[in-house]
């Protein structure tokens, strides 16, 4: 470096609105209401009018983008809010969409009652079999939520239960962009609120500092569980609704894309902001439909992004994004 | 008033791997008072601890609160009894700020049966009732500490965040593992009256401390330990005079400087 | 009777080829406390490139599989001191990046086209003997024996061997083991390598016994950890008895209930291990460390 060249450095400040928007609202100008209210209109007039302008090819993406960002959302709030890495997601589609399926098929409920019982059904029985590994740190709820939709592909298969390798068909079809959109932002908008508010609190805390938490007189199990169902929950209502989008349950429904393309897209958009995975779905899962020639491919490309964004630690779409919304930045001279 | 204890620990055992931590330790607590346990390091204090509030399970003995035994029960719900703790390695949670810290303990179910310290978490909402607790501690409502990150606070006012953690749930007993330790004079001089303050509004506390000093003024009564074993317990006096301690305690230049000044 | 020196025969050499497919996993988590998410992968991979130079480049086979073992090691190494060095400490990220190397290297072969019933290697020594009228493959007591060596190399190698003695220090205090001199990123590498050529080593050995498939990669994977579970997280001498443990316990329930409960059984070991004794059945006592 020359050395009679200035040394200069970028200087980051938060811009002012910032601070005073944040908690405590005391808005001045209708200027600052824009400023909060803009992006989070932007995002809900876009996701409901983005059935309305995609082309009809596409228009079923939609529905995928939808399922796949719930997906991402789960994964997001309990790696990054509770400290329970899922590397199933697929567990949580399994289960949801094969409770939908047997509702539908097998009692005959309408698809507006068999999604919503198949998501509280399927979130209790994820729950109940995840609940031996939570009062447990560690890699424990990685290996184990790793292995339960392995090992059920492997019983449907080997037991030729729930119409084994050809998974149960005739499932009414139920394709509404519109309810799925809502889901999927009143999900997003709720974990937000949630996680600010005091349950969230003792969430972030349980993974912060599990120990001050049990001096405090409170059961880590207790809430780790309901994170998870809150978790599984949203899981298995996207495998819910994707029962009912495919008129198919069956085994690639313990897919590992449902397992992978979350956590790669809760990565790229920013781990820990929960609109940020969202919007890692809306990019990822249009990619994976074009890439869908490819095959088995196409996990290896999301396996070398993830690998690549996880290693050089990228903070992901969103972080980047908010700090160029909230701060200035300038150069200034040492 | 009943002179049944409040705590009593009987035969406590504990070993790890054949290595005996706490042997046949027994300890009466009796309510109001201020309990001192010293001994070197390695004693077994910390165990001593941990073994009371359930974050370890016993070898072998029982630990009775007001008759019932809690040895065997979850931390948790020891916790929600009325017994806390502080821990020696402070825990405050790192990533939120100070009040937010209290905000947890008083969404506690026991906090909110109970109201947290002095009933107040049933009148406002957490977030103001935290800052009332931190207040009491010495966190100054008017400047930036309480709402400042702990991972930015300095160790002094992370002692009292972890007091402060114990006062939120409306105990009955604290367990200080060392509250004092790592504090400059200064900042020991202004916990002292704190802890008297606490001990007059009927909260039991058992303390655990290398500063001999401040404890003897503050503690009624003083158990020894010595490699799991209990020495001796007496009043403040009696062990200092005790040969045994002196012996324990050889060459620790604080325990000749104490008892000089005595 | 018969039926219980069968039982006897094949739960001793199942129980070999869990502690063969294990002994890596619990190796590199024992010392570098990085859950190996890509032993399947790296297992398959050794299998790949075994054949490959068997087939593709007709070196010798013996010399091809420790060709291949050595390169599945290198593997190992780079794929530590690259990526997984890292992510070290960040317990969210190391599972994330092993479990996506893993899902690269099998995804990758299966669409590379490595399928079928085309991809074999032949076993070492053909033919059947008899013990007590019991017909069992020669293979298979070609990996009894390799398999029951390969502990006891490894004991002697742990207790004996200043590496051995430096990856057991590692593993049972990192800070202890750096005050002494123990470079603690280094002996990371060693590990995981040394992890990746066990892995390799019981490819060598177990696929012989059937087709090269990408499926094998998940199942090894889960079998590997269901006896690093059941043994305790990170203890070798544990996974090698619980691998005796599961091992029986799922020819059994051939025998008794079928073949389609032999996968559920590994399952059910880990569920009860983790309900009754988290830290293993022959785990150290780690009270405060593992349950909250």
């Amino acid at each position: 470096m020359n050395a009679n060249s200035e040394q200069r450095r970028r200087e980051r400040l938060d811009r002012g609105i910032k601070v005073r928007s944040d908690g405590i609202y005391s808005l001045m100008s209708y200027r600052e209401l824009c400023y909060l209210v803009l992006p989070r209109a932007v995002l809900i007039t876009g996701m409901l009018i983005l059935p309305l302008v995609v082309p009809t090819y596409w228009q079923k993406v939609v529905s995928y983008v939808c399922i796949y960002a719930l997906l991402t959302l789960s994964f997001d709030f309990l790696a990054h809010f509770v400290g329970l890495v899922s590397l199933g997601g697929a567990f949580f589609v399994g289960t949801g969409g094969y409770f939908a399926a047997i509702l539908n098929t097998v009692l005959g409920l309408p698809p507006l009652l068999s999604i919503p019982i198949a998501t509280i059904l399927g979130a209790f029985i994820c729950t109940l079999l995840l609940l031996p590994c939570l009062p447990l740190r560690g890699v424990y709820f990685a290996i184990v939520t790793l292995m339960y939709p392995l090992l059920f592909t492997r019983v449907i298969e080997a037991l030729n239960i729930l119409g084994g390798t050809d998974g149960m068909v005739g499932v009414t079809n139920f394709t509404n962009h519109y309810f799925i959109i809502i889901m999927l932002l009143a999900f997003l908008f709720g974990i937000r609120r949630l996680v600010n508010q005091d349950l969230g609190l003792v969430l972030r805390a349980v993974k912060d500092n599990d120990q001050a938490v049990r001096a405090s007189g409170m059961s880590i199990t207790y809430y780790k569980t309901i994170a998870v169902f809150i978790g599984s929950v949203m899981g298995c209502l996207a495998g819910a609704y994707l029962a009912h989008v495919f008129e198919w349950a069956g085994l690639s429904s313990f897919a590992l894309d449902f397992s992978i393309l979350p956590i790669a897209a809760t990565v790229i958009g920013g781990a820990g902001t929960l609109v940020g995975p969202v919007l890692g779905a809306f990019i990822l899962v249009p990619l994976n439909e074009w890439l869908r020639d490819f095959g088995t491919l196409r996990i290896v490309i999301y396996a070398l992004i993830l690998l690549a964004f996880i290693v050089f630690r990228s903070e992901g779409i969103m972080v980047y994004g908010m700090r160029k919304y909230h701060q200035f930045e300038k150069w200034v001279k040492v | 008033m009943s002179t049944a204890p409040l705590l009593q620990i009987n035969q406590v055992t504990k070993t790890f791997g054949g290595v005996f931590a706490l042997n046949e330790v027994s300890l009466d607590l009796h309510e109001g008072e201020i309990l001192g346990i010293i001994g070197p390091n390695g004693s077994g204090k910390t165990t001593l601890v941990n073994c009371i509030t359930g974050f370890l399970e016993l070898t072998a003995g029982e630990v009775l609160f007001r008759g019932k035994v809690i040895s065997g029960k979850a931390a948790h719900k020891i916790a929600d009894m009325g017994i806390t703790r502080t821990f020696q390695i402070m825990r405050p949670y790192y990533s939120l700020p100070a009040y937010k810290n209290l905000v947890i303990p008083l969404f506690a179910p026991r906090a909110r049966r109970t109201g947290g310290w002095r009933g107040g978490g049933k009148l406002g909402d957490r977030n103001t009732v935290s800052i009332d607790i931190l207040e009491e501690l010495g966190f100054e409502r008017e400047s930036f500490v309480p709402y400042k990150m702990a991972s930015n606070l300095p160790t002094g006012y992370l002692k009292r965040l972890e007091l402060a953690r114990c006062l939120a749930l409306n105990p009955e007993i604290i367990i200080c593992d060392e509250v004092f330790s790592g504090l400059s004079m200064s900042e020991i001089a202004s916990m002292v009256p704190l802890i008297e303050r606490l001990q007059m509004e009927g909260i039991t506390l058992i303390m655990i401390e290398h500063r001999l000093r401040e404890l003897f003024r503050v503690a009624n009564r003083i158990m020894v330990l010595n490699f799991g074993e209990k020495l001796m317990e007496g009043t403040a006096e009696e062990v200092m005079a005790d040969e045994k301690v002196k012996e324990a305690y050889f060459g620790s230049e604080e325990v000749e400087e104490v008892m000089e000044h005595a | 009777m018969d039926i219980l020196i069968e039982i006897l025969i094949y739960g001793s050499i199942h129980s070999i080829t869990l502690a063969l497919m294990a002994l890596g996993f619990a190796l590199v988590y024992g010392t570098s406390r990085v859950p190996n998410f890509a032993h399947g992968a790296l297992y398959i991979i050794c299998g790949f490139i075994a054949w490959s130079f068997l087939k593709k480049w007709g070196v010798n086979y013996y010399l091809s599989i420790v060709l291949s073992i050595m390169v599945i090691g290198l593997i190992g190494a780079l794929i530590y001191q690259f990526i997984l060095i890292r992510v070290r400490g960040m317990a969210i990220s190391e599972i994330i990046a092993s479990y996506a190397i893993g899902l690269a290297i099998l995804e990758g072969l299966r669409w590379g086209g490595f399928k079928g019933m085309t991809y074999t290697l032949p076993t070492f020594i053909q033919g059947t003997i008899f013990i007590a009228g019991v017909p069992v493959d020669l293979h298979r007591i070609v990996v009894l024996i390799c398999g029951a060596a390969l502990v006891g190399f490894l004991w002697v190698f742990t207790h004996f061997t200043r590496i051995g003695l430096a990856l057991r220090g590692m593993a049972q205090d990192e800070r202890a083991a750096l005050m002494l001199g123990i470079d603690s990123d280094r002996m990371a590498v060693v590990a995981m390598a040394f992890g990746s050529m066990l892995a390799g080593l019981a490819a060598a050995l177990l696929l012989p016994l059937g087709n090269i498939v990408v499926e094998t990669g998940y199942n090894v994977l889960i079998l590997a950890i269901a006896v690093c579970i059941v043994g305790g997280l990170g203890s070798w001498m544990g996974a090698v008895l619980a691998a005796l443990l599961i091992g029986f316990a799922q020819i059994l329930t051939e025998v008794y209930l079928g073949t389609h409960f032999k996968s559920v059984i590994a399952l059910l070991a880990i569920i009860v291990t983790l309900i009754l004794r988290p830290s293993g059945l022959f785990g150290r006592q780690k009270e405060l460390e593992e349950r909250v």
